[in-house]
């Protein structure tokens, strides 16, 4: 096991066995299931996702870290909620391919939510925030043990929701209301309209619409999760799934034993590890060299370096 | 265990909230006390009148220059104390102590207040207001096996500790004006949301997932950019985040 793909207890490709649930799930309803269950299991009490503008208007005090008018939210706009039922989880389901900042309602799961064991789903870099709070807890009072279940999600870049509107509208030329899925896999960018009909954009299009931040980070696979999924490496509605911590361990040994997930050994699978590994080692050299060339960005002047 | 280290509270111009989250650690707090640390000094705590020499020397509050004793007393600190740790937003960016103009009774010409590391070297922070009960925790902890740990603890303890030094020598101010200027203007955020969870005053929230601050409602704590990822973030540290949170934990069993 090499280190790029972090430590890992299990690695398997799953997928939920309820099939309501997959129905829009964005691959293989990892997330979605792992807290339905731990909510049912009382592992839970709630857990912070991230959800739509019908959600949000329907239950705004759920959405409370988020500020503007409800009604001027756009379609596809990602927000980050708390929420504690499964119904609402399942109106959570689906990738929404911009910045959600889950780990902002943190603090306040545990405060005006009154939750006691929080969930929380994010991309790599908000692992690695929740376990920066955690070990650094500097705004975070009495947060870090109340964190009862981080599941992450591969992410090899995020996009601000103006590089999203482009590439629907510009360059996919669909609205963005007429949107039921987008997809990144196979080395495209997929737009899924609700009437059926399939744009793909090559990934180069895209390049130039991500999130700059995105290009200093050096997880792939959320190794800082408990437990970590992604589409890549599992067959087309299926999940690869690491379980990482103690933590994750306990929770996807008793998800496994209730009958929540079918799994395919990852060995047996195509196209598997080989290409997670791959793109993880591809993102970690392009972004190491970003940061090599932040040392010499300007003239005798360095950009910041985050790492130390 | 016999070879306690010696620890020492000092009260400067700080609200005592300070003092408060280190007591909130409750049973936690009774073990460092019983296991590695002897209070030799702390206002109301211990009944000693002059600062003596110490291990650890924990901060709270900020310097007023416009008070001969305080000049004093924190000079004496530095020469007493082998560490100086700042202890909350006072101690370590100014914080509220920031926005006093004087005025106030008995003492109307005391108006000038600045952050320990302006007046003395300080070692290491704990920032944030209040500062948590557990990163107070975990910074005795940490200190006390750097001081006296086995040769894995020592190398251990330095690494956990090696922000929090590195956010004492970076210097007296952080605010959100510090989030704007180190990492937002520097390409760095990625709209995590740690800092507008982290801000104590709410004055942070997110536009299309990334940070705005309201800056008149900032109180220059530093706890949004200390709690980002990027603004420091060691990939080793932080990756063993398993195994550290449980040798805290043994080590206050
Ligand atoms: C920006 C981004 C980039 C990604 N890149 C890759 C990649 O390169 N390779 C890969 O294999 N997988 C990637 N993924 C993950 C993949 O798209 C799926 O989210 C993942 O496989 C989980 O699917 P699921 O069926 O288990 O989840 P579901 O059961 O459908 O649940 C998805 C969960 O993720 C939450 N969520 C949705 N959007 C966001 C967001 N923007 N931020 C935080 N949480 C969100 C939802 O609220 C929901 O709870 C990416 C995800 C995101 C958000
Ligand atoms: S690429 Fe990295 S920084 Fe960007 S959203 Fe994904 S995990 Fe975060
Ligand atoms: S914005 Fe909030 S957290 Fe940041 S320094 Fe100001 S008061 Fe503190
Ligand atoms: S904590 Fe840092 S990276 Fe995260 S949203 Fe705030 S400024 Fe951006």
């Amino acid at each position: 096991m090499g280190t790029e793909l972090g430590n890992y207890k299990t690695c398997v490709s799953a997928r939920s066995t309820n099939k309501e649930l997959l129905k829009s799930a964005q691959d293989g309803g990892i997330v979605t299931q792992l807290f339905a269950f731990a909510l049912d299991e009382g592992i839970i009490d709630g857990a912070i996702v991230a959800v739509s503008k019908e959600f949000a208007l329907k239950n705004p005090s759920k959405c409370m870290a988020f500020n503007p008018t409800l009604d001027d939210l756009e379609p596809w706009r990602s927000i980050p909620a708390v929420v504690s039922t499964k119904a609402e989880l399942f109106e959570a389901r689906g990738t929404k391919y911009n910045i959600s900042p889950n780990v902002s309602l943190i603090k306040e799961a545990t405060r005006s939510f009154g939750l006691d064991k929080v969930g929380i789903v994010g991309t790599p870099c908000q692992m690695q925030a929740v376990r920066k709070l955690q070990l650094y807890p500097i705004g975070a009072r009495d947060v870090g043990a109340s964190i009862a279940l981080a599941v992450g999600i591969f992410c090899m870049e995020n996009f601000p929701y103006q590089s999203i509107l482009q590439l629907v509208e510009d360059h996919a030329a669909m609205k963005m209301e007429a949107v039921k899925k987008m997809e990144i896999g196979k080395g495209k960018f997929w737009v899924i309209g609700k009437r059926g009909q399939v744009v793909q954009l090559p990934l180069k299009v895209t390049h130039k619409y991500e999130q700059p931040g995105c290009h200093v980070c050096l997880d792939y696979v959320a190794n800082l999760a408990d437990i970590s999924t992604g589409s890549v490496g599992s067959p087309d509605g299926w999940s690869t799934v690491f379980v990482r911590s103690k933590i994750g361990d306990s929770v996807w040994a008793k998800a496994m034993a209730a009958g929540c997930f079918e799994t395919q050994p990852i060995e047996k699978v195509k196209p598997g590890l080989e290409l997670v590994t791959k793109l993880t080692n591809e993102k970690i050299t392009k972004n190491k060299a970003t940061l090599e060339g932040r040392k010499t960005f300007g003239v005798g002047k360095a950009l910041r370096n985050p790492y130390i | 265990m016999v070879d306690k280290s010696t620890v020492g509270h000092i009260h400067m111009s700080g609200c005592t909230g300070c003092l408060v989250s280190l007591a909130d650690n409750y049973g936690g707090l009774l073990t460092i006390l019983d296991r590695y640390a002897d209070l030799v000094y702390g206002l109301t705590l211990a009944d000693v009148r002059h600062i003596p020499k110490m291990d650890v020397a924990l901060v709270e509050g900020s310097v007023c220059i416009n008070d001969k004793l305080s000049v004093e007393e924190i000079k004496q600190t530095r020469e007493k104390a082998a560490v100086v740790v700042a202890v909350g937003g006072c101690a370590c960016y100014g914080n509220i102590t920031r926005f006093a103009r004087g005025g106030q009774q008995n003492q109307p010409a005391h108006e000038a207040y600045l952050p320990v590391g302006d007046i003395i070297k300080v070692d290491v922070y704990i920032p944030g207001c209040a500062p948590t009960p557990q990163l107070i925790r975990n910074v005795c902890v940490m200190a006390y096996l750097l001081l006296k740990g086995t040769k894995e603890q020592k190398e251990l303890a330095t690494n956990y500790l090696k922000p929090l030094m590195m956010a004492a020598q970076r210097g007296t101010t952080a605010c959100f004006c510090d989030l704007m200027t180190e990492v937002i203007n520097q390409g760095l955020c990625m709209g995590c949301g740690s800092c507008a969870s982290a801000c104590p005053v709410r004055a942070i929230t997110h536009e299309y997932g990334k940070p705005q601050g309201v800056r008149d409602l900032c109180i220059k704590c530093g706890a949004c950019y200390n709690q980002c990822p990027r603004s420091w973030f060691s990939i080793d540290v932080v990756s063993a985040y398993e195994a550290i949170n449980e040798a805290i934990m043994a080590a206050l069993q």
